[in-house]
């Protein structure tokens, strides 16, 4: 799958550049980490990628994988998790089963990954009833029981708590460690620093660079990633 | 004043004492009406979840049209229903007219697009919410429909419930393709009014106090069922 590869991407809405000609080249291993401020286009960035959207211009390659089944290779947990009318398990059973997976096998897989994210206990209970917090850890662990090379994070700690932020965090590792790449995005500095190994700093819909995270907090390149990491978003 | 009180009296002696004519109208009015509300459904939901999830072209006119056939007035599809049967028309060998069959063709035409019209509608609400939700997890466009459907199936009962009420409220087709003949194809509608133009207003009352109790039952019923969904499932 990896490198994933953009090339000149561009997304328009109308008039509205959101992504505007985004080039890029992004390796297995390190944890990826999209960082920007609000509106920044990170989001949509992840969509591309992830093949929901169709790019205006440019291209995304995937390598050595076949027209079409790039997406059998990867998961997202979205910004703002959709949860099936159905209980939390049966969520996470879902997508195990589009993917072929029999019954039982879904079942044991998804109670698995339940456990992990501490919501075994919370396994039968309709998942739009679960507190948002509850819903965001639902989410990852149906992202994560696809068992996918690639896992795309949109602000997977947005709604947590601190405590239930540490436990994400480490799952996350966890889940690095066992070979997935991770792609995330933040606009929580501390989070970034904690969990990346390289950033794509976006801004306006502009890569303004992508580097290792020592560099990009100890000498950032653009004037907007330096006023981003002091805390000032610059007024547009 | 007196006659009226008198009327209502005998009504509701024949309710409570399941006077055999009432119970055979309102027994043919239910099985005319369920019949046409499933037929409908059968037909309707398909074409709705289509709807909401296909992209094609004259996608908007066809909604637009839809919506528009939910108007439809039921002397109307009575009539054109009554052309396709009778004698000389097209249908006119399978000699059906005047019978329930009839009828229910009649209502299954003027309910199909009520329910497809309405599906639409609530399944292209939750596919706006759900798309990229369910490609993302790896769903096609089949698995996607039967997702929505089922994920939504509350709300969509309320439309068949709706349907179900509309088709027995209803009296100008069936009026005209049943012919309202005694014990073949009278139902609570049409013999309300023939009653009350002939004058015997006990029966007519009768049958319209188990009409409008019908329609508050089903209106219950879906009230009930959304709550229930609700708290169950958010
Ligand atoms: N379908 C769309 N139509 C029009 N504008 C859109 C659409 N999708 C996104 N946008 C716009 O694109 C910009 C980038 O959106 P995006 O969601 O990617 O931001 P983000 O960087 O993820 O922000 P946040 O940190 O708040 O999540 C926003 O200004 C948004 O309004
Ligand atoms: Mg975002």
């Amino acid at each position: 799958m990896l490198p994933l590869e953009l090339h000149e991407l561009s997304f328009t809405v109308g008039n509205a550049a959101i992504i505007r000609g985004i080039s890029a080249r992004i390796e297995a291993g390190p944890r990826t980490v999209i960082l920007g401020p609000n509106g920044a286009g990170k989001s949509v960035l992840m969509r591309l990628c992830h093949g929901l959207l169709k790019p205006s211009s440019g291209r995304i390659v995937w390598q050595g994988a076949k027209n079409g089944d790039e997406r059998k290779h990867q998961a997202m947990v979205f910004q703002r998790p959709v949860m099936l009318r159905r209980s939390a398990l049966a969520n996470v059973m879902y997508g195990l089963k589009l993917a072929g997976k029999s019954r039982s096998q879904s079942e044991l897989r998804a109670m698995d990954v339940l456990e992990v994210v501490g919501l075994a206990q919370h396994a039968e209970r309709a998942a739009r009833v679960l507190s948002g917090g509850e819903q965001q850890r639902l989410a990852l662990a149906r992202a994560w029981a696809l068992g996918p090379d690639v896992l795309f994070l949109d602000e997977p700690t947005a709604n947590l708590d601190p405590a239930s932020t540490q436990d994400i965090e480490n799952i996350i590792n966890a889940i690095h460690a066992s070979g997935t790449k991770i792609i995330m995005t933040t606009h929580n500095l501390g989070q970034a620093r904690r969990l990346g190994d390289e950033i794509l700093f976006i801004s306006n819909g502009r890569l303004m660079e992508h580097t290792p995270i020592d560099r990009f907090f100890k000498q950032p390149v653009s004037t907007e990633a330096a006023s981003f990491i002091k805390g000032e978003i610059p007024w547009q | 004043m007196n006659s009226l009180v008198e009327a209502f009296g005998a009504a509701w002696r024949l309710i409570a004492g399941f006077d055999d004519e009432l119970a055979q109208v309102v027994g043919l009015s239910l099985q005319v009406s369920l019949t046409a509300v499933v037929i409908a459904t059968l037909i309707g939901l398909p074409i709705g979840a289509m709807i909401a999830v296909e992209r094609f072209r004259g996608r908007q006119t066809l909604i637009v049209l839809l919506n528009a056939l939910m108007g439809l007035p039921p002397v109307v599809v009575g009539l054109v229903v009554y052309l396709l049967l009778s004698r000389a028309g097209p249908l006119g060998s399978l000699g059906i007219l005047f019978t329930p069959t009839a009828m229910v063709i009649a209502q299954t035409v003027l309910i199909t697009p009520i329910i497809a019209a309405l599906s639409r509608q609530i399944i292209e609400d939750a596919w706006r919410e759900y798309d990229e939700q369910l490609r993302s997890l790896g769903a096609q466009r089949l698995n996607a429909a039967m997702t929505l459907i089922w994920d939504t199936r509350f709300s969509l009962l309320t439309i068949v419930l709706a349907g179900f009420g509309r088709a027995a409220a209803e009296v100008g087709a069936v009026m005209i393709v049943g012919g309202n003949i005694a014990g073949v194809t009278r139902v609570m509608t049409t013999t309300i009014a023939l009653e009350t133009s002939k004058g015997d207003l006990p029966l007519a009352l009768g049958l319209g106090i188990v009409l409008i109790t019908l329609v508050i039952v089903l209106n219950a019923l879906a009230a009930v069922i959304r709550e229930m969904a609700l708290r169950r499932y958010g």
